[in-house]
């Protein structure tokens, strides 16, 4: 038995892409996706490089499409366990975790306002408090709440249930298992931050005011835990010194040996962030190479306008902290003065890379995995797209879910 | 046109508390009777029960028009579909009435009672919607006869892979191709930087392999020697002209790829911007079209680097050919070479003038990969890099590591101040601030500069579409030249649908990249083939099945939306009546709101719907007893779900205003802002993307036309003898909605307490 179906893992910026643009020549798609929503990174960002643009933008156009489109089916809180066949013919076990929330729920959030229990919200990426029962984020799609369940007090509780005028809410909902047969599978299980943890003499993620570029992000959004108010996390004072260590994680062989390609933009768009806010602050890149190709080099020269942006080219050495003033003390060589010093900075991001969200894990389906965790392609069923497949931008994300999309028509076509 | 319209009002989520929905019913009942023939409540209307109860409704045929009036219509989207047999409308209670209001002083509804602001808000937006529903055609979609062939121009890498990809998914292919054999830049590459895992060893470019497959292929018909001289028509039934050795040719073809490449950097090239074209035409005067830059020529910018001066002077194009050849071979004497050095970014990254002002982002990549020929070559030779940056994102970092540990390269970031040719032909280099901490010199027996990429659409049309807006893509300036997207998340997007570029024509990319690209790009092409073949639009509006209708009887030929549309959709005769073309249109409405003589619209979106929508709501006489009223319309794509958002977190704004969404800003029609105001509205305030370099508008153009139009409608209010500042423009992204009730506020504020009262109330 042929299927011509085409199973689409990971519903983040690059599987939509691919599921749309299969499903808009007319081929039924299936994404699966883990979290609660679709949209997966890009959600959690403030602004695109180098337009300076909204995430939430594009989405609501592909969520639009989605709604529109019949051939697409997607599923949240789902995992792939298994795939077994061959090109054409694949069988995909699918374990849908339980959300706890049904279709009912219209998203009115009076479960959320009973909850008793508090926790580190994951979307916020520590620097807010969410509920047991949650909405995944401020523009989720599906516009579902969720319960986490390792943290919800249950039935002893209950207050959720009760608050529930939609009957939305079911304490005892299973993990079930679901098949699908389709012809091709794309991999578009995209990245994870590096976690800060592992970088000890960056202060493995211990210093309040050394955030990561994501929490960055997160502080910069409107949705954010300070509305956009890009403060001190330590004590929410204004920052006026702020510096930025590049390659934190990456281009180092004992952590990422390879470039996480959107560092280097990512920091100049978060110096606009600060900018905005802090005419008079003064920004220091610490940086090995800045890398900026295509047009994003014109960014770059735009920033190197700012006369408070300094770039020093140069390795961090160490990142502490000064308890008494939770200021963060870098020290750094400048490879071209031929210095090492150290400076005082209110805060400091370091820019984190990206490592492949399966990386240590073994993958079905015969999808091979290099040696850092990334997704080979295998050109005969199976294939990669975005970051998955390597480092990308959103962008050329873009282009080779696109592309990986038909390679998957293509496997389905003509067998 | 719905005549049989059911009324379903939702009581969950605070609605039916706060907007009493019983009342509302009645009030349903009381003004449209018979129209109206169900008006029911339900107590959650998204529930299975409220579900049933409008399917019933439908299948009994009672109703072919359903109202809901509930939440947004971006949630529980999949609950409140009906089938074929009834039309739906969502009127917005929820996120708009009862989430969003909050009551004025002015309003002196007793307690416990529904206040009267809000009253009258919840009833505008019903009337609002059923009128909608009345005026509400459904579109049928016309399939025109499809050429399901693509036609790839260039027949490089890309081009090649491009029509591969094509002809495996059983496509004809077209493939024209300049030159007199296939294979590009890359069938004169003697190797390509890795694209696979462990990203460390050079390999062959299998350019040859391509040639033979696409030479093979009896899907795909190869043009060589031939260039595209015209595209004329629409998507999914061009015309190819193609100028061959032997004449033109004339070829249907559906869609197309456009994978013409790059051209490597001119020194002595200035690129001088043509004018952009008039604004608007007047009667009988030339059509304005848009106009690719010109090339003049100037002095030689590499000069101080020894260029076109020193005979072992040469560029990273010369140094590839040289290694497709075989031998290193020095140019002045034909001596293996021993030494390359290289300097990076020559002519680019600069906003000097003759320079690139971006980065072709190959050339740091593409020096190591030179480097590695002359070791390979040569294993004593030597070679040093001279950088600004490396720029090796991503996996090119494991290529570039693996050439630091190659001893024969020497790398350094430094400044090149000074290049000699000495007097045995050596060069001489001379670099400051390098990562010695001192100024360094070497001399080479070649210097390489590594010069950059220039796309083939800088200067020509290349794509030469037989378009009333003219040849070439519009405003590729924006990119320098490559006929690029403005949108991050859809990078395949261009002004001329059906036309998706690839490779180096579409942004400066290595092979594997470029090979990415032109599977994306061909399926793109298959897409729009197939979309049309179903009667459908293309993104952003992928699946809409409408097009626009042209009332030519009362068309005046004043050409508006010819020139304004975005897609260049629209063509003309010699006396100016426009000429629709279907398949190039993506809907967005913009020519429906150009046009003065309001002879454009769709069966399910125009200038009577909204202007019936805005006539249906009730304005009180007195401002300081009903208070004002102003229609806000907004883009339906990013400030309506902005408003949504802002719902959600709790926003709250003047229960005055009014929301209509509309496709686009383009779409609106300079008679919608004369009707509020002949109604006695206060003021009309126009929500949508941003607009120029960085525009976000999905129509690309829509929102900046309408802004540009504001003119018209100030010229329209004066005529009316009223103030212009009573219609604004704002610009809203999706994500500003924490900024929405600020900007609805101060409009609002700035009518009540700096204008006044709209004169013509009670008319």
């Amino acid at each position: 038995m042929e299927h011509s179906g085409i199973l689409v893992v990971g519903g983040g910026f690059s599987g939509i892409t691919a599921a749309l643009e299969a499903a808009e020549v007319g081929h039924e798609v299936f994404i699966v996706e883990k979290g609660s929503y679709l949209g997966g990174r890009v959600s959690q960002l403030n602004q695109y490089f180098p337009k300076l643009c909204p995430p939430s933008c594009g989405l609501e156009i592909n969520f639009q499409r989605i709604k529109n489109n019949p051939k697409v089916k997607f599923f949240t809180m789902a995992e792939v366990v298994s795939v077994t066949g061959t090109p054409g013919n694949y069988t995909a076990k699918v374990k849908l975790s339980p959300r706890y929330v049904n279709t009912n729920c219209t998203g009115c959030d009076k479960c959320s306002q009973v909850c008793p229990v508090e926790t580190d919200s994951e979307f916020e990426l520590g620097l807010a408090k969410r509920k047991a029962i949650y909405r995944p984020h401020l523009a989720s799609f599906p516009l579902r709440y969720v319960i986490d369940p390792v943290v919800c007090l249950g039935k002893s509780c209950s207050k959720c249930v009760e608050a529930c005028s939609y009957d939305a809410v079911e304490l005892d909902d299973r993990e079930k298992e679901i098949t699908l047969n389709v012809g091709s599978v794309i991999w578009a299980t995209g990245w994870k931050p590096y976690d800060p943890k592992k970088l000890e003499i960056l202060g493995a993620g211990t210093i309040k005011n050394a955030i990561t570029n994501m929490q960055m992000e997160r502080l910069a959004s409107p949705s954010g835990p300070t509305s956009g108010q890009i403060t001190r996390p330590s004590d929410g004072k204004a920052p006026e010194r702020i510096a930025f260590v590049q390659c934190a994680g990456s281009r180092d062989e004992s952590h990422l040996p390879y470039c996480s390609y959107i560092c280097c933009m990512a920091s100049l768009k978060q110096v606009t962030y600060l900018r905005a806010q802090y005419p008079d602050a003064e920004i220091v890149i610490y940086y090995i190479d800045i890398r900026t190709p295509g047009r994003y080099d014109k960014f770059l020269q735009r920033i190197r306008e700012d006369e408070k942006v300094l770039m020093v080219k140069g390795k961090v050495a160490q990142v502490t902290e000064d308890g008494a003033t939770g200021d963060v003390l870098v020290m750094a060589e400048d490879i071209i003065q031929g210095l090492k010093k150290e400076e005082r900075f209110n805060m400091v991001v370091l820019a984190t890379g990206m490592e492949p969200s399966v990386a240590g894990t073994t993958l079905p389906a015969g999808m091979q995995q290099d040696d850092d965790g990334f997704c080979i392609s295998q050109e005969n069923g199976v294939f990669s797209a975005g970051c998955a497949k390597m480092p990308l931008d959103v962008m050329r994300s873009a282009q080779t879910a696109t592309g990986a999309a038909l390679k998957a028509i293509q496997t389905v076509v003509g067998r | 046109m719905s005549s049989k319209i059911g009324v379903y009002i939702c009581e969950g989520c605070d609605i039916g508390p706060q907007l009493n929905a019983g009342q509302l019913a009645e009030f349903v009942q009381s003004e449209y009777g018979g129209s109206c023939p169900v008006v029911k409540t339900a107590p959650v209307l998204c529930s299975q029960e409220g579900k049933n109860l409008i399917q019933a409704d439908v299948d009994a045929e009672t109703v072919d028009g359903v109202a809901v009036c509930a939440c947004s219509p971006r949630v529980k989207w999949d609950v409140f579909q009906f089938g074929e047999k009834a039309v739906v409308e969502r009127v917005n209670l929820r996120e708009q009435c009862a989430w969003t209001y909050v009551r004025p002083e002015a309003d002196q509804t007793a307690e416990g009672e529904v206040p009267e602001t809000l009253r009258m808000m919840a009833q505008d937006y019903i009337r609002m919607g059923i009128i909608k529903l009345q005026k509400h055609t459904v579109p049928q979609p016309e399939i025109p006869e499809v050429t399901k062939t693509i036609l790839v121009v260039g027949g490089g890498n890309t081009g090649m892979t491009a029509a591969l990809g094509g002809a495996k998914l059983g496509y004809d292919v077209v493939l024209v191709e300049k030159q007199d054999q296939l294979g590009g830049f890359g069938a004169k590459m003697y190797k390509q930087v890795p694209y696979s895992h462990p990203y460390t060893q050079a390999m062959p470019t299998g350019i040859d392999k391509k040639i033979n497959d696409v030479s093979a292929s009896d899907k795909i018909r190869v043009f060589t020697g031939s260039t595209l001289s015209k595209l004329e028509g629409a998507p999914g039934q061009y015309t190819a002209v193609v100028a061959t050795g032997n004449g033109d040719e004339r070829i249907p073809v559906g869609s197309v790829v456009l994978a013409t490449g790059w051209k490597p950097f001119d020194p002595e090239a200035r690129v001088v911007e043509a004018e952009p074209p008039k604004e608007e035409a007047k009667e009988g005067e030339e059509i304005a079209t848009i106009e690719t830059p010109e090339i003049q020529k100037g002095e030689n910018v590499l000069a101080p680097l020894g260029h076109g001066k020193f005979t072992n002077v040469i560029t990273n194009v010369d140094m590839e050919l040289m290694a497709k050849k075989g031998e290193l071979l020095r140019p002045s004497d034909g001596r293996p070479v021993q030494s390359v050095a290289f300097i990076q970014c020559a002519g680019q990254r600069s906003k000097e003038e003759g320079h690139l002002d971006y980065c072709s982002s190959v050339c740091c990549v593409v020096s190591l990969k030179q480097a590695g020929y002359l070791r390979e070559k040569n294993p004593d030779g030597k070679a040093f890099i001279f950088y600004k940056d490396m720029i090796v994102p991503g996996v090119q970092e494991l290529y570039y590591k693996a050439a630091q540990d190659d001893p024969g390269i020497f790398l350094t970031k430094g400044d090149v101040v000074e290049v000699k040719e000495d007097s045995d032909g050596g060069i001489i280099v001379r670099a400051e601030n390098t990562l010695l901490g001192e100024p360094m010199e070497v001399k080479v027996d070649v210097l390489v500069l590594a010069t950059g990429m220039v796309p083939t659409t800088l200067a020509e049309p290349v794509m030469n579409f037989a378009y009333r807006q003219g040849p070439a893509f519009p405003d590729l300036s924006l990119f320098s030249g490559f006929a690029d997207s403005n949108y991050i998340c859809f990078p395949y997007e261009t002004r001329r649908t059906g036309v998706y570029s690839a490779g180096c024509v579409h942004q400066p990319m290595l092979m594997g990249a470029a090979e990415d690209d032109a599977a994306g790009a061909v399926l793109k092409a298959i897409q729009c083939l197939e979309s049309i073949n179903r009667g459908m639009s293309v993104h952003p509006r992928s699946g809409d099945v409408s097009f626009p209708k042209f009332n030519m009887v009362r068309c005046t030929q004043c050409k508006r939306c010819t020139e304004e549309c975005p897609f260049g959709a629209l063509d003309d005769d010699e006396k100016g009546t426009p000429q629709p073309n279907p398949t190039r249109c993506r809907r967005c409405g913009t020519c429906m709101g150009a046009c003065p003589e309001r002879v454009i619209s769709f069966e399910e979106y125009n200038v009577d719907m909204i202007a019936s929508m805005i006539k249906e709501n009730e304005v009180p006489d007195d401002i300081d007893e009903g208070g004002p009223r102003v229609i806000v319309f907004v883009c339906e794509n990013d400030a309506y779900p902005a408003l949504d958002m802002a719902a959600f977190q709790g926003k709250k704004w003047s229960p005055y205003v009014r929301f209509i969404s509309v496709r686009c800003l383009g779409s609106i029609n300079s008679i919608w802002v004369a009707d509020s105001m002949s109604k006695g509205i206060d003021g009309v305030l126009l929500l949508g993307c941003k607009y120029g370099d960085d525009y976000q508008c999905h129509f690309a153009k829509g929102s900046e036309l309408c802004n540009k139009r504001m003119e018209n409608i100030a010229e329209t209010l004066g005529r009316l003898q009223l103030e212009p500042e009573r219609v604004q423009q704002k610009q809203v992204a999706i994500d500003e909605y924490d900024k929405i009730p600020q900007i609805i506020d101060d409009f609002m504020n700035h009518i009540i307490d700096d204008i006044g009262a709209n004169p013509y109330k009670g008319f």
